[in-house]
């Protein structure tokens, strides 16, 4: 997935890699006839994003009850309606606990974001698998990934390299915007393009920080050797960052640069708040792919153990899923029902706004591969088992979508190492103990 | 006010002095191929005081800050653990170049930068030198290596060059020591004694002092003392103990140290619905949280009183608007008033106001489980096991069930199932003294119409209501001890080890024997070697003596 550099290259070509000020030609004398590909052949690029939302769902209204192609939308998926043959919905995937103890809201999400169930007193220090994925696929572009959280809180992310280094999230939009959108940016179809002198300066900067290294590392215990690692491997993020910005950035067809959100959208744990925040970050998040800005997104619209709220109750969301009782006559729990068919409806908005940015005779949503998923399927017991994924995208062309796909009680990390393969990781497995597995979901890939 | 140059003027000798005597003084002390060094993630109170005391308060800092995973029951265990990730240290990026460019701008520089070419346009190397050292040092926490300097010169130069302005260059090298690790991470460096143990050099010590005494870095005084190896005489560390814990500024350590062990990072996620308590909005919750901090000010260091008593005091200090949430009159309407409860209050210590009350609570209800585990983890450092999967809590906060009107008889269910039962028997009748006090902490006698019955037993021994539980409370062993282990593991950013466990029983005892006196255990604490210890992991031990006889194989090849 080398095609930002390809490109890149084109354009140092052209201007010889002095550049002062260059003319981009804007477009599709860049992709082929079909509009699949740049003329040179390389794919458009594919992205990955993934949408978490906290205290799962309730299985009878939530499962279809046919798998295949051929299944009907239930009263949890109402949200997908028209969005059913972008989307694949999974169920009977499960994490599987070897014995080990099932810490409600943690076990479960940890051993699906990095395959290996954690122990009570230690949390799973292997990377979560998004970050896997950035490192294969987020290199080129100026951000290796993004990370949001609806509800206000920079620690609600569950991206991180391990235990004690966790990306953190973007707590609102407005955040979120100047990240991306902010002085820092540079428009891939501005027809100038000027190198800001202060970015050498800045580089200087960063390279004078780096001969700081040997004189600590030297005397280092093990832990703090890598603490200190990370930190360099940070710095050196942001030196690509600034190495990126100096050169001219490739057209971006679909980019059009958004407008400032209201700083009053600021998310929350307030249920409508977050749903709004939600909106937002899902137009902030395709236009930060469509412009090249990163390949990777991680949007967490609550925490696990969800704190929504509506005005007025004097619970939360995760309070109802354990004090709500079962209505007799509906078979679940209504007030918690209301929680998850908002969370569907927000997930929804966003790959909505994945596919309505179009590439070439394309959307940007074919060119993505969004995993939704949950700590927990029924979150009034903490389940591990059936847990709720939805993908949206075809990955460019690489997976099937429309189809309610069987796990038959097998590993949740059949689903992730299907995702990290279609995304062009060169891995063969994922998970350990019984959450390993070698087998990807052969029947969704196309050739 | 001139926060460098007033800090800087009581120091006599130029920066590029200091820089002689600090680099001798490290290689003496040390020698690089026996000593060992730790990292600790600076927090962001460390961060923003740092930048306060060098540049002054007025500078913005607009980005955000890694945060810090509570463990072993404290913020500061974790961000000793802990990293920065790509996302977090952009910000660091983001606040070090603003922070550089307000110092360097046309109204700071003249009061910052107290030395300068004629023209901006021109650049004045030695003054350039001169302005680095003194704010790299106060960065570092130590001298900068002459290496640290030149680089640091040459970046500026490079600046200056491209742009041709004098403060551009500073800023940029500024911005080298912002987003350094060396400032970033407390570095802790210790060598080896006969005895086998990691001790601090003097430099380190000096940091792990004040940041545990004022949440602070080391001023001039404190790193002269450092510098001059007096801190390594018993006199020079009494000396300095005494003169840190004299200063206005213990109050701003201590505020930081009960923050962190009482979890008042609950504060910014706060849940709790004004639709159903009008009276609770965030500027009361704001006020909530310094009520309990002036408190344990006012107990603690000007009041010099026993560390229990906080849990049975009736004195506190109010806002008008916590006198709404606690329904009494407020003589100030604006400021903060002293004021005693009554003793038929029942607002018996700590644990009956609104901090407390409030950062363990549902939007809409009390949690006594919550309230329970709050109690047992924060207050007496016993842990409580989460719930085992596959748990049905429907019966258990039904609030609509007419016949279940109490917190306390929808508990119920938690001690008739035994798989509930084990741990919430630890919990529940704890948080259930505190009935009395909604989730906003307002008073109340009946919940639904029901009278409420706050009795229980904490390990045995009975209660009837909060007051009396906290006088139970006040003589459990395990509140003072808890405050001990803590403190301890606040100071050495760790939870103490096999190696400090007699250090610990010595000082619970002598904190008991003082009368439960919280200034003297900061002093006892810092005053002891092993406060002053690194603990290195037993395969880097391992390690570290390989390349200790490799090093000495060296010098005698």
């Amino acid at each position: 997935m080398n095609d930002l550099v390809t490109r890149r290259g084109i354009l140092r070509g052209i201007v010889g890699g002095a550049a002062v000020t260059v003319a981009l030609p804007l477009l599709d004398c860049l992709l082929n006839d079909n509009g699949t590909a740049f003329a040179n052949g390389s794919p458009l690029p594919i992205r990955f994003g993934t949408w978490f939302w906290g205290c799962g769902n309730q299985a009878i209204r939530f499962t279809p009850l046919q798998f295949g192609a051929d299944w009907e939308i239930t009263p949890e998926l109402k949200a997908y309606e028209d969005l059913r043959k972008q989307i694949n919905v999974f169920s009977n995937f499960d994490v599987k606990l070897d014995s080990m103890t099932n810490d409600p809201h943690v076990t479960a999400l940890w051993a699906q974001r990095t395959g290996v169930v954690p122990s009570r007193e230690t949390l799973a220090d292997p990377p979560t698998y998004d970050v896997i994925i950035a490192d294969a696929i987020g290199t080129n572009s100026r951000f290796k990934s993004l990370e949001v959280s609806c509800s206000g809180q920079p620690m609600h992310s569950y991206s991180r390299r391990s235990a004690l280094d966790i990306n953190p999230a973007e707590p609102s939009p407005m955040a979120l915007y100047r990240r991306i959108f902010g002085s820092d940016f540079r428009d891939p179809n501005a027809t100038d393009f000027e190198p800001d002198p202060a970015l050498m300066a800045r580089q200087s900067v960063l390279s004078a920080i780096k001969d700081q290294r040997v004189a600590i590392q030297g005397t280092l215990g093990a832990s703090d050797r890598q603490k200190l690692e990370a930190y360099f491997d940070s710095l050196r993020q942001i030196e690509h960052q600034l190495t990126l910005q100096m050169q001219a950035p490739p057209p971006a067809m679909a980019c059009v640069v958004p407008k400032p959100p209201d700083a009053r959208d600021a998310g929350g744990f307030d249920l409508a708040a977050a749903s709004a925040s939600n909106k937002i970050v899902s137009e902030l998040l395709a236009m930060a792919l469509a412009c090249n800005q990163t390949r990777v997104f991680n949007v967490v619209f609550n925490e696990a153990t969800s704190s929504l709220h509506k005005p007025g109750e004097s619970y939360t969301h995760h309070s109802y899923t354990h004090n709500e009782p079962v209505d007799p006559k509906l078979g679940y729990q209504p007030n918690v029902a209301a929680f998850t068919d908002a969370q569907m409806s927000a997930y929804a908005t966003l790959i909505k706004s994945l596919a309505a940015i179009r590439e070439g005779d394309q959307t940007l949503l074919d060119n993505c591969l969004v995993l939704g998923h949950s700590e927990s399927s029924y979150a009034r017991l903490h389940s591990a088992e059936n847990l709720p994924m939805i993908t949206a995208g075809s990955a460019g062309g690489r997976i099937k979508t429309g189809l309610h796909v069987d796990g038959r009680k097998e590993a949740t990390s059949r689903v992730i190492l299907t995702a990290m393969q279609v995304m062009g990781v060169p891995v063969e497995r994922f998970g350990s103990r019984s959450m390993e597995t070698n087998k990807p979901l052969t029947e969704l890939l196309l050739a | 006010m001139n926060p460098l140059s007033s800090r800087h003027a009581l120091r006599p000798f130029l920066a590029g002095l200091c820089l002689c005597c600090a680099s001798i003084a490290i290689a003496a002390e040390d020698g690089w191929s026996q000593s060992q060094v730790a990292l600790r993630r600076l927090t962001e109170a460390q961060y923003r005081q740092t930048i306060a005391d060098l540049f002054g308060a007025d500078l913005q800092i607009p980005g955000r800050f890694e945060h810090d995973i509570r463990t072993e029951g404290l913020l500061a265990v974790g961000a000793a653990r802990e990293t920065y990730s790509p996302g977090g240290l952009e910000q660091y990026d983001l606040n070090a170049r603003s922070i550089a460019g307000q110092i360097t701008d046309a109204a700071h520089r003249k009061v910052l930068v107290s030395c300068g070419p004629a023209r901006a346009n021109q650049f004045d190397e030695k003054c350039a030198a001169r302005f680095l050292g003194r704010v790299g040092e106060g960065l570092f926490r130590r001298p900068l290596s002459a290496n640290e300097l030149k680089d640091a010169v040459r970046v500026a130069t490079a600046a200056f060059k491209a742009q041709a302005d004098f403060y551009l260059g500073l800023q940029y090298a500024l911005v080298v020591f912002l987003e350094s690790p060396n400032f970033l991470f407390r570095v802790e460096t210790a060598h080896v004694t006969e005895s086998g143990n990691y001790e601090l050099d003097a430099v380190s010590k000096a940091g792990r002092l004040s940041f545990f005494l004022w949440n602070a870095p080391p001023d001039d005084e404190l790193l002269k003392a450092a510098l001059s190896r007096s801190l390594n005489t018993r006199g020079g560390l009494s000396r300095q103990v005494e003169r840190l814990m004299a200063s206005p500024r213990l109050e701003q350590g201590v505020r930081a140290f009960f923050s962190d062990m009482l979890g008042y990072e609950s504060f910014e996620r706060l849940n709790l619905d004004p639709a159903i308590y009008p009276r609770f909005n965030n500027a009361v919750a704001s006020d909530a949280r310094e009520e309990s901090l002036r408190l344990i000010v006012d107990q603690l260091i000007t009041e010099k009183a026993d560390y229990r008593d906080l849990f049975t005091t009736r004195k506190t200090f109010l806002t008008r608007r916590l006198g709404s949430i606690y329904r009494v009159p407020v003589a100030n309407a604006t400021g903060w008033s002293e004021y005693e409860f009554s003793p038929d209050a029942g607002r018996a210590g700590l644990l009956t106001r609104a901090a407390f009350l409030e950062t363990t609570s549902n939007p809409g209800t009390t949690s006594p489980t919550l309230r329970g585990k709050a109690i047992r983890e924060l207050f007496l450092c016993q842990h409580v096991p989460p719930p085992p999967g596959n748990v049905d809590f429907s019966i258990v906060q039904d609030t609509k069930n007419s016949i279940l009107t109490t917190s306390r008889l929808r508990f119920q269910a938690h001690t008739r199932e035994p798989m509930c039962a084990g741990c919430h028997k630890i919990m529940d009748p704890l948080g259930l003294a505190f009935e009395h006090f909604d989730g906003t902490g307002q008073a109340r006698l009946t919940e639904n119409g029901t009278p409420i019955d706050a009795s229980g037993r904490l390990d045995n021994k009975p209660f009837n209501d909060a007051s009396e539980f906290n006088a139970v409370l006040h003589n459990d062993p395990a509140l003072a001890s808890c405050l001990v282990s803590r403190a301890l593991a606040y100071g050495i950013g760790r939870a103490p080890g096999e190696r400090e466990q007699d250090a610990l029983t010595v000082l619970k005892k002598e904190f008991t024997a003082d009368g439960y006196r919280y200034i003297d255990l900061l002093r006892q604490m810092t005053s002891s070697d092993y406060f002053y210890k690194l603990d290195v992991p037993k395969n880097d031990e391992q390690k570290h003596a390989g390349s200790r006889v490799s090093a000495e194989k060296q010098t005698k090849g």
